[in-house]
């Protein structure tokens, strides 16, 4: 199947010099939910605002469906929506107008029946005659997710969509992804939440210092990354692990306070049970325990460290 | 052509003026109506005619063109300064229009307000002196093309701005002091020979005589060259915004 956004070699240096894309190439599934992690200052704006067409690229292309980005802008960007990351909306319009202003703009005509049920699916219909600026921060970003629905885009590249939104909110966007992921529409996007990405999508994507370190499938690269630490304190600090324990993957902290066991979170049979009998036949007691999951922090650590 | 892309721009652009009412309609009437209270009164008392048209009538054509220009450069200016401004330029940016598309939406709607006022003003004006159209034909064309050439340039001071002192520069510091020079309560025939010569560097004073001479067919310079002026501060915005959108400038770095 041929992809629905292809990326090639694309680079772009900003008018002051910097380089935030190294040369990144990177297919995208129709279909598909990807989630592009990576931290502050990664390139993952600058790249999704290229593929939208928001900023010139310097070097490489990207096809949309086949079509050149820059030379066949017309048809790329109709089946594109965007949720962009700041919360910029037109304070002083009202709901119901800026996302009719949104359909116009991607040359639809009017269709409130469209717009009505877009309002609705994302709880926003009584707020449908509210000026934007009365509105909360949660609802704003409805509001823009609605804008970039009122075209019925193929692609929707959403823009760390979860930064500022509370629990239940979350549940809910991630419902709306669902659905939009149910009928056919292929998603992008970004985060810098590890278990964000676990819990919603495909595939996934690392991008650091403007390149794209690793993309690949959520639940490889879970049990590729995903390591998990038991840590336990002991109520007896030891100076060295006795044999007895060996065959399991421990370490003994520095202090010599606490054991540290290292295992994978997926495990079918987890190795952690039988190591805690194991301690309580050869009488070693704990105080406290706590587990601990690789973070994003983690990964990043350990993907430039493989590269370097 | 993406139309609905054109119309959708224009008519938000439109209801935007609507919403600011006071300040786009009635603050400009109430300014020329000071004008005439105080340069028709004031200095007409003195002055009774400019080369036989009554100094009130005189005045008309170039308090219309000092607000049209300052309206047009201002409307054309915020129109896209201010989605730059406040990041909602992203949604245009994206959106399948091509940047003529952009222009013909912002500048339209830019025009069309200063046109307005502009009609408004002639209509204020005739409350105070008799006005006389001698070629509505030619009054109709200096109006449009002076609209549609101020708000093009507008919006070039718009996506070249980067804050709100380089937005105001050019319609607050410039364009008074052109206007005021440039004939509109006086024709330059009253000045001393040297200052006629330098008046000729202003661009305004083709654009204020050309327009009266639609009026009264009384001009400082030939209404030929008023025209070429036009046309050719028409062509050189054109060329700038070819060159801005072919590159990108400050709107997709
Ligand atoms: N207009 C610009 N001019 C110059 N440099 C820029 C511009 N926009 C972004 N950058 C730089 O490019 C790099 C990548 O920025 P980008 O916004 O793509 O990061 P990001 O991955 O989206 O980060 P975040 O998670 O903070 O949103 C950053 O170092 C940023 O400073
Ligand atoms: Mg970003």
């Amino acid at each position: 199947m041929t992809p629905i956004i292809s990326v090639q070699g694309l680079t772009k240096t900003y008018g002051n010099g910097f380089e935030a894309l190294k040369g990144v190439d990177l297919d995208i599934k129709e279909g598909e939910i990807l989630a592009l992690l990576g931290p502050n200052g990664a390139g993952k704006t600058t790249l999704i605002s290229i593929i939208c067409g928001i900023v010139n690229p310097s070097g490489g292309k990207v096809l949309v469906d086949g079509h050149d980005v820059v030379k066949d802008f017309r048809r790329t960007r109709a089946l594109i929506g965007l949720v962009p990351q700041e919360l910029t909306t037109d304070q002083f319009e009202t709901v119901w107008n800026t996302v009719s202003f949104s359909r116009g703009v991607y040359g639809y005509k009017p269709d409130p029946a469209l717009i009505e049920r877009v309002l609705k699916e994302l709880s926003l219909w009584s707020k449908k005659d509210n000026m934007i600026r009365e509105l909360s921060g949660g609802m704003k970003r409805r509001v823009l997710i609605a804008k970039a629905l009122s075209h019925e885009p193929r692609v929707l590249f959403l823009d760390e969509p979860t930064a500022g939104v509370d629990v239940n909110l979350r549940r809910e966007m991630w419902q709306v992804v669902e659905k939009l992921r149910e009928s056919g529409v292929t998603i992008i996007l970004t985060t810098h939440y590890i278990e964000e990405a676990e819990e919603i999508a495909d595939r996934v994507g690392v991008i650091n210092g403007g390149e794209l370190l690793l993309l690949e499938d959520k639940k490889t690269l879970m049990k590729k990354l995903g390591r998990k630490q038991l840590r336990l304190e002991l109520a007896e600090p030891m100076t060295s692990l006795p044999e007895s324990l060996a065959g399991y993957n421990l370490a003994l902290s520095e202090d010599g306070s606490a054991l540290l066991h290292e295992y994978h979170g997926d495990e079918a049979q987890g190795t952690v049970p039988s190591l805690l009998n194991r301690l309580a036949q050869e009488n070693i007691h704990f105080k406290d325990l706590s587990t601990r999951q690789s973070t994003l922090e983690d990964i990043f650590v350990a993907l430039v460290g493989e590269k370097a | 052509m993406n139309f609905e892309a054109v119309k959708s721009i224009y008519t938000f652009e439109m209801a935007r003026m609507r919403r600011t009412l006071l300040q786009s309609v009635i603050s400009p009437v109430i300014t020329t109506s000071l004008y005439f209270i105080v340069f028709g009164t004031a200095i007409g008392s003195r002055i009774q005619t400019v080369e036989g048209v009554s100094y009130g009538a005189f005045i008309t054509p170039g308090l219309i063109m000092l607000t049209l220009l300052t309206q047009c450069i201002g409307n054309g200016s915020i129109g896209i300064y201010f989605p730059k401004f406040t990041g909602t330029i992203y949604e245009i940016l994206s959106a399948p229009v091509a940047m003529t598309e952009i222009l013909l939406g912002y500048v339209g709607a830019a025009a069309s307000k200063g046109l307005i006022i502009g009609l408004i003003i002639l209509a204020t004006a005739s409350f105070f002196v008799d006005i006389r159209i001698a070629h509505p034909f030619m009054m109709v064309v200096f109006l449009v093309l002076t609209a549609v050439t101020f708000s093009l340039f507008g919006f070039i001071i718009g996506v070249w701005a980067r804050n709100f002192e380089q937005l105001n520069v050019v319609p607050m510091l410039i364009v008074p002091p052109l206007t005021f020079l440039g004939g509109s309560f006086y024709s330059i025939n009253m000045l001393p020979p040297f200052w006629q010569t330098v008046s000729h560097f202003n661009p305004v004073l083709y654009l204020v005589s050309g327009f009266r001479w639609s009026f009264y067919e009384i001009a400082d310079v030939n209404p030929g060259i008023s025209l070429a002026m036009i046309g050719f501060f028409l062509l050189l915005c054109l060329s700038v915004l070819g060159w801005m959108f072919k590159t990108g400038y400050r709107l997709r770095s």
